[in-house]
């Protein structure tokens, strides 16, 4: 089954100093002990197809943030490429794009909701214009129709539009959480970066925030990248799971085979201290 | 039609913390043609979860082959077939039944199985009537079809498991212990909608501990110990 990715990253690698011919074999963790250079991302490749769920797990520190702080423009990996299916016929490196063109494809084709909300909303602007502002941004100029996708993506995270002229900084962090998707919603990206969208929720919020994802997926048929620690949650939401441990991926496959059938030393002890 | 064949399958688990490996089912044989019924049984441990896990690639297959003809790929081997492929049958072709129950939260009875269908493209007005058909079907009370199954018996669980997964009417369904908690009578019925799937040309694969519940059903049985068939 010949299938094209939305997303597939090839070889990234995000090192903090310059590397030397003695990192390759002298790495403690993720720093070389010869050179001291960190590496954040070792040589990182993976593919999202449409409509999947595809989890990363790994401890702090593993790289996962890295790699989706790359995707989202907030970081520039020292090495490797990416391409998107609708950025350039899937043809065009992402990382080479131009200021005008990543903006674009940040506004447009990809969605990104931080772990912490601070990172991705206007804290002091209403719920209804941080959605505004992302659809501005993608070039409409229609307040009639910014207003009705705003209470349209509010009523989809169940946040009453009532509250919409309000501020995140009044909301819980559950609420906030639920606005970060809706403005992540805003222009119907194809790809959704969920970065550990679920820590510091308490369990019945945590819920909520996992349902209304598993509803986004089916009613907009989105693929999503889902960087979790919480292998429960990986459980319930991804297809597909990749374990990274100091920058690199050490095992990947489908979730259950993951979690039932660990086959590196680091994910057999992962799954054993599950709770 | 031979639809699964497994050829020396052969399962060990290498624990890392105790650098130890665990031999569990060691050269399985068998095939299984279009609308024929397998019964494994054997001790507890003896290796017959192991076996469905491995076709169902919960596990990965230390050895062996497990060659599936699919309705939409043709020959398939599981063991070796891409995770894109896999997910593909799980959703169309190959349903695993358990004792156990995986439910998202906040997901209501009915929508648990109705999501058995909108994921492969059903439309909610077809799923939901299909999903309450099911529903009836295995006598779950229609009170609890709206309610949270995490306050669900053992028996009502069960009930849902199985709705879930015949709801997709797959062509190979595997049946891991699924009856354990059952009383009699949801048994008998359970019993009834197996000889319904089968006699439509489903085959199957279960793994059952009670022998009077297989008699009838199962055309043949193969009995575990150790790992391998006796």
């Amino acid at each position: 089954m010949a299938e094209t990715p939305v997303l597939q990253v090839e070889r990234l690698t995000m090192r903090y100093g310059e590397g030397c011919p003695h990192c390759k074999d002298h790495l403690e963790k993720n720093r070389c002990t010869v050179c001291g250079t960190v590496w954040a991302a070792n040589d990182i490749s993976l593919e999202v197809y449409p409509g999947e769920v595809l989890g990363i797990v790994g401890e702090s520190g593993s790289g996962k943030s890295t790699l989706m702080q790359s995707l989202y423009f907030d970081l520039i990996p020292t090495e490797g490429k990416a391409y998107l299916q609708n950025y350039g016929e899937g043809k065009k490196n992402i990382w080479d794009a131009s200021p005008l063109e990543k903006r674009k494809i940040r506004n447009n084709i990809m969605g990104m909701v931080y772990q912490n909300p601070v990172r991705g909303l206007r804290m002091d602007y209403s719920a209804a214009s941080n959605i505004a502002e992302k659809i501005i941004a993608a070039g409409s100029r229609n307040a009639g129709q910014m207003t009705a996708r705003a209470e349209e993506l509010l009523e989809a995270v169940e946040i009453l539009t009532s509250r919409m002229k309000e501020a995140p900084k009044n909301f819980s962090g559950g609420m906030q959480q639920r606005v970060q998707i809706s403005k992540a919603l805003a222009n119907n990206p194809s790809l959704l970066l969920l970065d550990e969208v679920t820590t510091g929720l308490d369990l019945s919020v945590q819920a909520r925030v996992l349902d209304l994802i598993r509803k986004i997926k089916a009613k907009y048929g989105i693929s999503i990248l889902l960087v979790s620690h919480d292998l429960a949650v990986i459980r319930m939401l991804a297809d597909r799971t990749i374990v990274m441990l100091d920058g690199k991926i050490i095992e990947s496959g489908l979730t259950d085979q993951i979690l039932e059938d660990p086959q590196h030393a680091y994910t057999q002890q992962l799954v054993h201290s599950l709770l | 039609m031979e639809i699964l064949k497994i050829e020396n399958l052969a399962k060990n688990f290498y624990l890392h913390n105790a650098k130890k490996e665990i031999h569990s089912c060691q050269n399985i044989n068998f095939t299984l043609e279009q609308g024929q019924f397998i019964g494994i049984v054997g001790l507890s441990g003896a290796g017959k979860s192991t076996i469905l896990k491995c076709i169902h690639r919960t596990y990965l297959a230390s050895t062996g082959k497990i060659t599936y003809q699919s309705e939409a790929f043709g020959e398939v081997e599981l063991t070796t077939a891409p995770e894109r492929q896999i997910l593909f049958l799980r959703k169309n072709e190959i349903g695993y039944v358990s004792q156990f129950l995986n439910v998202m939260p906040r997901t209501t009875a009915r929508e648990h199985v109705m999501n058995a269908l909108l994921e492969r493209g059903v439309d909610a007005a077809e799923a939901k009537e299909k999903a309450e058909a099911m529903l009836r079907y295995f006598r779950l009370p229609e009170p609890l079809w709206d309610l949270y199954p995490n306050t669900f018996s053992g028996g009502e669980r069960l009930r849902l498991n199985l709705a879930h997964t015949m709801v997709k009417q797959p062509r190979l369904m595997l049946l891991d212990e699924p009856t354990a908690s059952l009383d009699n009578k949801t048994k008998i019925l359970v019993k009834d909608m197996l000889m319904q799937l089968k006699e439509k040309g489903t085959s199957m694969i279960g793994i059952f501990h009670d022998l009077e519940f297989m008699d009838g059903l199962c055309d043949k049985v193969f009995n575990i110990s150790e790992g391998t068939f006796q």
